[in-house]
């Protein structure tokens, strides 16, 4: 849950982050894991590129008609049995959840993993109301225990190692300090096998919708999506409008691309395809079914220059190679989502004036678009996101003069020449004073340009 | 055949040994170079930062600077791309500008890209010496898809050892106005590339981008590696 949004730190978020050793060495293993198991995955699959064509042209395909795909979904949802509700804002969704809640007086909730609820801040909300929320995703589990919001979407405790779970179950779950990995997974899972076994209502959230059938699709490992949204009697799905797909026959090509480039795995221990509340006499599902679908601005972003951004499936393989990632870590960001398709999703979602020093959390290496599975044109939308930050009067007024500067003399050999020559008389002094900036870190200019002995 | 040499800002004003080792190589395989003395930056800071007025300007200098039909060739990737990948969209409602530009594009060539496919350069058996590893710089990589010319040029060095890096391809924290925005991130990027070369055990560190060597070079400084870093142009210059 998010404690309120520190993205304008963002410098010294990261500065902090690179401060801590275990959290920097976390990252890299967990970075360097991630990056090597995709790449393994996708080694013998022998058409990876068409595979990719083909999703990005389905994304396409949703973004170019997005409300008909909705209200498809919407109407095929209801005729499978589901209720389902509209929320414009976070706000609205919090409200719209905390009412289904209420109104069958649920007290004891489970939840699966949702980027989406994150993004609501709707656990807050719901404790507020007297609920009780258990996450039920391991990595969710222990951030929640430890007071934290997620740093990864896929991963959600990435940046924790096992002797910090160990502590971390030790102090809040009576339990004896162990830090075998097993052990640790089996504390956690008698814990919330109580909690699966008592609770009113389960939230999840949802990685695809599909259009045709009304259907949610998960991709899980755990088994606790399972549980959460067939265990307790009611279950309510809160997701955002752009999960929508055509076609539950679209999913082929997603369940082989998405589970490759989170986890590297061939596939998910779990792929539930949830259509409409358990049927009479049925054996399985949620005797009630909500689907919440959240706007919150993906309506305004679909009809802007960043609308590409929504055709991202969250798989997380842009934050696994990101070096700026892999180094700060994803609280540095201060907001829901991390990285780059999540620095992207900060700016737009909650607005350039809480957000804009993470448009720069990127050095354009462009390794993200090189593993994007839908091909989300990553290095444009965070260049179109700078030049926004500098139309809208966000960036450094010293950094905007330097730029008008530059731009006179880069049309000026003459100034130009004159630039190099002060910039060898200012080297010393600035030497002197740089540090890590920028001047302590760059050589003397020469004595003499290339231009001048230059043919 | 007639080149036109565009040595960029980092060149011309902090490595003109880059810039010079060019011209040899350029003359060695039967190219004339010319230094449009009108020169400045290819506006890649400006535009990085999303100053698109500011880069276009930089650009239209640029594109008159180097008008006509020769190829123009640069000993810089991330500057190649510029001209090739983004120069379009800056004139894309200017149909004269944009005509110029995406010309551009199809005659800039990096300066292994030149050297691979129009001189053979990777076939003469140029010398070198001791044990050299690679970082494969982002845009030189991944925009403009220069992957094995370097390559090629460095295990063609008769003399010299070529030694790949682990995680070469990953980014050593320039990012041009990132290393002046975010240091401290920049430095612990140039950190780790910088523990990369050491885990070679090469003598050289090379690459074709001044601007990540010099962030490298940084990075070594502190740590105190004793690994030279050269440009790719310089190290094959010395084998001539």
């Amino acid at each position: 849950m998010s404690a309120g949004q520190t993205s304008l730190r963002f410098r010294e978020n990261a500065v902090r982050a690179l401060g801590d050793e275990t959290l920097r060495a976390a990252m890299r293993h967990a970075a360097d894991t991630f990056g090597t198991k995709r790449a393994d995955a996708f080694a013998p699959l022998p058409d990876v590129e068409e595979l990719r064509d083909r999703a990005s042209a389905i994304r396409e395909e949703v973004l170019a008609n997005l409300p008909v795909y909705v209200e498809r979904f919407a109407a095929s949802a209801t005729r499978a049995g589901a209720t389902v509700h509209r929320a414009k804002d976070a706000a609205a969704a919090r409200e719209i959840v905390a009412g289904i809640l209420a109104e069958r007086g649920a007290k004891r909730i489970v939840k699966g993993k949702s980027m989406v609820s994150e993004e609501a801040e709707l656990n807050a909300h719901l404790e507020s109301a007297g609920m009780e929320v258990v996450e039920t995703d391991l990595g969710e589990y222990i951030i929640q225990l430890e007071g934290e919001p997620p740093s990864h979407i896929i991963v959600p405790a990435i940046h924790k190692n096992r002797r910090q779970v160990g502590s971390l179950f030790a102090k809040h779950l009576g339990v004896p300090y162990t830090e075998d990995p097993q052990e640790l997974t089996k504390i956690a899972r008698k814990a919330l096998r109580e909690k699966f076994l008592a609770a009113d209502a389960g939230i999840s959230g949802a990685n695809f919708a599909a259009a045709d059938t009304g259907s949610l699709v998960l991709f899980t490992n755990e088994g606790n999506g399972r549980m959460v949204t067939t265990v307790p009697p009611l279950h309510v799905a809160i997701l955002s409008i752009e999960k929508v797909i055509p076609s539950l026959s679209d999913l082929p090509a997603f369940i082989r691309l998405l589970p490759r480039s989170a986890t590297g795995q061939p596939i998910t221990s779990y792929v539930s395809v949830i259509t409409g509340p358990r049927r009479p006499g049925g054996a399985t599902g949620a005797q009630e079914l909500h689907v919440v679908l959240l706007d919150n601005g993906r309506t305004g972003i679909l009809a802007g220059e960043s609308r590409d951004i929504l055709k991202c499936i969250r798989c997380g393989a842009c934050m696994n190679v990101c070096p700026v990632y892999r180094a700060v870590g994803g609280h540095s960001y201060g907001w829901t989502y991390p990285g780059p398709m999540g620095l992207i999703l900060t700016a737009l979602l909650t607005g350039m004036e809480k957000s804009h020093p993470v448009v720069d959390a990127s050095t354009l290496c462009g390794a993200c678009e090189e593993v994007c599975p839908v091909r989300v044109p990553l290095v444009p939308l965070i260049l179109g996101l700078r030049r926004r930050k500098v139309r809208e009067g966000f960036a450094d007024p010293a950094e905007r003069r330097g730029m008008a500067l530059f731009s006179r003399a880069a049309a000026s050999p003459a100034l130009f020449s004159l630039g190099q020559r002060l910039a060898g008389l200012f080297w010393p002094v600035a030497r002197l004073l740089g540090g890590k900036d920028v001047a302590g870190r760059i050589p003397p200019p020469a004595k003499r340009p290339f231009r001048r002995k230059a043919p | 055949m007639k080149v036109l040499l565009f040595g960029t800002c980092l060149v011309d004003t902090f490595f003109p040994g880059v810039g010079e080792a060019t011209v040899r190589l350029l003359r060695r395989f039967g190219a004339t170079p010319v230094f449009p003395k009108g020169q400045t930056c290819c506006g890649q800071p400006a535009f990085n930062a999303g100053y698109e007025r500011e880069a276009r300007t930089a650009a239209a200098h640029f594109l008159s600077v180097f008008d006509g039909d020769d190829p123009i060739v640069t000993p810089s990737g991330s500057c190649a791309a510029m001209v090739k990948h983004h120069y379009p969209g800056l004139f894309r409602d200017d149909p004269k500008m944009l005509e110029m530009a995406e010309r551009a594009g199809e005659r800039i060539r990096e300066l292994s890209q030149f050297l691979v496919h129009a001189a053979k350069a990777h076939e003469a058996g140029l010398r070198g010496r001791g044990t050299i590893t690679y970082h494969s710089s982002c845009h030189l990589t991944r925009s403009l898809g220069v992957r094995e010319e370097p390559l090629l040029l460095l295990s063609s060095l008769k003399g010299a050892t070529f030694v790949p890096m682990p995680d070469a391809a990953r980014c050593c924290g320039f990012g041009g106005t990132f290393m002046a925005k975010l240091p401290e991130i920049s430095c612990a990027l140039a950190e780790e590339k910088a523990a990369s070369v050491e885990a070679t055990g090469a003598d050289t560190v090379t690459g074709c981008d001044s601007g990540c060597l010099m962030n490298i070079s940084d990075a070594m400084r502190r740590r105190g590696t004793p690994v030279r870093v050269a440009h790719l142009a310089e190290l094959l210059a010395e084998g001539l």
